[in-house]
C-alpha cells in the first residue's frame, strides 16, 4: 500500500498551517496597530458576557427566524469539526474511519447526528442566499453592501453548501463501497440522509466509487482548511473573533464616554486645581482623539475585525432610517478595510500609516459622524457588543479638538456655553427666574 | 443652595435644573411642577440657581472635552464645597453625564432622575394620587429617551410612574432598549440635521400616533421639544399632548 496519500496529506496540513499562522500574525499586528487599552477588570463578569453573547448567541435571538438558522450552522460547525479530527488522523495514519471501531454503534449515530447537522447547515444557507438575494431584506441591500462584501457573503454561503454535499457524497459512496466488502471500508447500521443519494450512485463500479469517495473526502479537508484561510480575509471572521471581542466588551454603562485625562491635566491646570499627578511631566501628548486608527484602541479595531456586516446595527439606527449618510456598519468596515491597508503597507515596506491617507477623510466623512445621535441603537443590536458610537465619538473629538472643524451651529453653542454656561444664550443670572412663578403662586 | 449652607442646614437632595429647565419655556412648567410636588411632598432639597453651570453633555458629545471637563469641573468643585451627596435631575443628558462621568474627574454622587425619585415618592405613599384626574383611563404612551433607557437601563421607573395615574400604557412598536431616539441627542439639539429624506422626530412621532394615544409622556427635555414639534408638524397637537412625568404627576395632585 502507499504512502503517497499520506505524504500529500502532510504536506497539505503543513502549507494550510504555515498560511494560517501567517495570516492570524498578520490580523494580530493590525488589531494592536490600535493604541493599547486595559480591559481585564470584572473577569467574572467578562466570561459571564462571552458565554451568554458569543457562546449562547443571547443577543441574536431578538429576531427568532433568522437567529435559529444561524444557530444551526453554528452548531453545525463546532460539532462537525469534531469530525474534522478524524479526517486528520485518518489522513496522517492512512486509516479509514478509525473511530468507527472503537465507538461501535455510537459511531453510526454520531454519523448520523453528522448528516443531520449537514442537512440543516445546507437549509439554512439556502434560507440565507434567498434572505439575501431573493427577498431581499433591507439591511442587506445597503451601499457599503455592494461588491465584495455582497459577493463574500455569498461565496461563505456557497462554500458551506459545497462542504456539506461533499459529506454527504462521501458518506454515500463509502456505504455502497461498505455493503459491497471492500476492505477498510466499514458498514455502519444505516445512514438515514445520505442514502437517499445512493441511488445516483449505485449503477457505479468499484473503481469509479472510490475514486468519487476519496474524492469526497479530499475535496472537504482541503475545503475546510482553505475555507479557514478564506475566513481570514472575510467578514466570517466573527466565527473566532466573536470570542474574545465579546469578553473584552464594554461593561460600564452605554451612555458613559471615556474621559481624557490628559484634557484633565491641562483643564486642572488652568483652573489652577492640584492633581495628584500634577507634578510629573504629562506623558507625551498625542492627538486628541482619533484621525487615523492607530488613534482608536485595538479593542476598537478588534470590533471592526469582528464585524460580520449583517447589519442590525444600522437597520436601528435613526440617522439611517431617516436616509442621513451615517451606516454604523460602514464605520465598522471602513476601520477594518483601513487597517488592511495600513498592514498590507507595512508588510510591504512601504509607508503604512503615512501614505497620506486617514480613517477620518478618505474613509469616514465629517457629514457621516456628524448625524449621530449617540443614542447606542447600533451598540445594543450589535450581536456581538461591537461598539461603532465610540469610534464616532472619537473621530468626533479630533475633528474638534485638531480641526476646529464643528459645523457652525456647534461652534456657536460652544461659544454660549463658554460665555453663558448654557448651550443656549441666556443670562446666568437669569437660570433661577422660573422660581418667581412658584414663589407667587405659594404666596398666594 | 447658598442661602441653605449659609444657615447650617443640609438639604436631602440636590434638584439639578439644568439648562433647558432653566430657559426652555416649555420645560421651565416641568421644573416647576416637579418642585411643586417637592414642596408638597416635604422633601428637603436645594437648587444651584446661578452657581449652576451646564453639565457639558452637549459640548463632549459635540468633540469639544476641553469645554466639556471646563464645565464639569467646575460643577464638580460647587457641588463639593456643598458636599452634596444625592443628586436628583428631570434632564437624562445631566443624569447620565454627572452620574457616570462626573466621578473621573472627582465629582461623586447618588444621582437619580426624577422619574425613580417620583416612583420611589409613589411607592412610598408620600405622593397619593388622586387616579381620578384627567388622564383616568386614558391611552398613554411612553417615549425611551436614550440617555434613561439604553445608556443607562432606566425602562420600568418611568412606566410605573404612568401606570400609577391610573391610565392605559400603549407601547410604540420600538420600545425599551429598541426605543428610536427623538433625534436630538448626540448635541443633535443645538445644529440642524445632516441631509437625509425625513427628520428623526417626525418618523418617531408617526410611531407614537400610530399607538392612537391621547398624550406621550416623555422624561427628557429634548425629547419633549422634539416629540412637542414631531405632533405639531403632524397637525394634532389640538388632540395629542406631549408631557413630562412631572407635570403629569403634579396635574393629578391638583397642583
Amino acid at each position: 500500500m502507499s504512502i503517497l496519500p499520506q505524504i500529500l496529506f502532510i504536506l497539505v496540513l503543513g502549507v494550510a498551517g504555515y498560511i494560517l499562522y501567517k495570516r492570524v500574525s498578520f490580523l494580530r499586528r493590525n488589531i494592536f496597530l490600535g493604541k493599547k487599552e486595559t480591559r481585564n477588570d470584572q473577569t467574572n463578569q467578562r466570561w459571564k458576557t462571552m458565554l451568554l453573547v458569543a457562546f449562547g448567541q443571547k443577543k441574536m435571538f431578538k429576531n427568532f427566524i433568522p437567529a435559529f438558522l444561524h444557530l444551526l450552522i453554528y452548531v453545525a460547525f463546532v460539532i462537525i469539526n469534531l469530525e474534522v479530527l478524524e479526517f486528520i488522523i485518518d489522513g496522517l495514519g492512512g486509516s479509514h474511519r478509525i473511530f468507527a471501531p472503537i465507538l461501535g454503534s455510537a459511531y453510526g449515530l454520531a454519523m448520523n447526528f453528522f448528516e443531520f447537522l449537514a442537512i440543516a447547515v445546507l437549509i439554512s444557507c439556502i434560507a440565507f442566499l434567498i434572505r439575501r438575494n431573493v427577498m431581499k431584506v433591507e439591511r442587506f441591500t445597503k451601499p457599503e453592501l455592494k461588491g465584495w462584501p455582497a459577493m463574500d457573503a455569498n461565496l461563505i454561503l456557497v462554500i458551506e453548501i459545497i462542504l456539506m454535499m461533499a459529506i454527504l457524497t462521501m458518506n454515500a459512496t463509502d456505504q455502497i463501497l461498505a455493503e459491497r466488502g471492500l476492505e477498510k471500508y466499514t458498514l455502519l447500521n444505516g445512514l438515514f440522509f445520505s442514502s437517499m443519494l445512493q441511488p445516483l450512485f449505485i449503477g457505479m463500479n468499484d473503481v469509479t466509487l472510490v475514486f468519487i469517495e476519496r474524492f469526497a473526502w479530499w475535496f472537504h479537508i482541503i475545503g475546510i482548511l482553505a475555507f479557514a484561510v478564506y475566513v481570514t480575509y472575510s467578514k466570517h471572521l466573527h466565527i473566532f473573533l466573536a470570542f474574545p471581542n465579546t469578553w473584552y466588551s464594554n461593561l460600564k454603562p452605554k451612555g458613559e464616554m471615556k474621559n481624557m485625562p490628559e484634557v484633565t491635566n491641562e483643564v486642572n491646570m488652568m483652573l489652577g486645581i492640584a492633581t495628584e499627578a500634577g507634578t510629573e511631566t504629562p506623558t507625551e501628548i498625542g492627538r486628541f482623539g482619533a484621525k487615523d486608527i492607530n488613534d482608536l484602541s485595538w479593542v476598537n479595531v478588534m470590533n471592526a475585525y469582528s464585524c460580520t456586516e449583517c447589519g442590525r446595527c444600522t437597520a436601528e439606527c435613526p440617522a439611517n432610517l431617516t436616509g442621513k449618510k451615517l451606516s454604523p456598519r460602514k464605520i465598522m468596515m471602513d476601520v477594518r478595510d483601513r487597517a488592511e491597508e495600513v498592514g498590507k503597507s507595512i508588510d510591504a515596506g512601504g509607508p503604512g500609516l503615512e501614505d497620506g491617507k486617514s480613517l477620518l477623510g478618505d474613509y469616514i466623512t465629517k457629514e457621516e459622524i456628524n448625524a449621530c445621535t449617540s443614542c447606542n441603537a447600533c451598540v445594543e443590536a450589535c450581536p456581538v457588543n461591537i461598539d461603532p458610537l465610540s469610534i464616532i465619538l472619537q473621530l468626533r473629538r479630533y475633528v474638534a479638538m485638531e480641526e476646529s472643524g464643528t459645523p457652525a451651529q456647534w461652534n456657536a453653542m460652544f461659544q454660549n456655553m463658554e460665555t453663558s454656561f448654557s448651550p443656549w444664550k441666556f443670562s446666568p443670572s437669569d437660570r433661577f427666574n422660573w422660581a418667581d412663578q412658584v414663589k407667587n403662586e405659594e404666596a398666594k | 443652595m447658598a442661602e441653605m449652607a449659609a444657615s447650617g442646614e443640609s438639604p436631602e437632595i440636590l434638584f439639578w435644573v439644568g439648562c433647558a429647565g432653566s430657559f426652555d419655556e416649555r420645560y421651565k412648567a416641568v421644573t416647576q411642577a416637579f418642585v411643586k410636588i417637592l414642596n408638597k411632598v416635604g422633601v428637603s432639597f436645594a437648587v444651584l440657581g446661578p452657581e449652576e453651570a451646564c453639565t457639558g453633555d452637549p459640548a463632549r458629545r459635540a468633540g469639544n472635552e476641553f469645554l466639556f471637563q471646563m464645565q464639569a469641573v467646575a460643577n464638580i468643585q460647587v457641588m463639593n464645597g456643598y458636599e452634596v451627596k444625592k443628586v436628583v435631575t428631570a434632564c437624562p443628558h445631566c443624569f447620565n453625564t454627572i452620574k457616570n462621568e462626573y466621578p473621573a474627574l472627582g465629582g461623586n454622587y447618588e444621582v437619580i432622575h426624577h422619574s425613580q425619585f417620583l416612583q420611589q415618592l409613589i411607592n412610598e405613599g408620600k405622593v397619593v394620587l388622586q387616579g381620578g384626574g384627567e388622564f383616568k383611563g386614558k391611552k398613554i404612551t411612553f417615549h425611551d429617551s436614550c440617555y434613561l433607557g439604553r445608556a443607562n437601563d432606566v425602562y420600568e421607573a418611568p412606566r410605573e410612574v404612568i401606570k400609577a395615574l391610573d391610565v392605559e400604557l400603549v407601547e410604540m412598536k420600538r420600545c425599551r432598549t429598541k426605543g428610536l431616539c427623538c433625534g436630538a441627542g448626540g448635541a443633535q439639539m443645538f445644529k440642524e440635521p445632516e441631509p437625509g429624506k425625513k427628520d428623526i422626530n417626525i418618523e418617531r412621532t408617526e410611531e407614537a400616533l400610530a399607538t392612537g394615544a391621547s398624550a406621550i409622556a416623555v422624561g427628557c427635555p429634548f425629547c419633549l421639544t422634539m416629540m412637542t414639534d414631531g405632533v405639531k408638524n403632524k397637525e394634532r397637537e389640538h388632540d395629542v399632548k406631549v408631557y413630562d412625568l412631572a407635570e403629569m404627576i403634579a396635574k393629578d395632585m391638583g397642583i
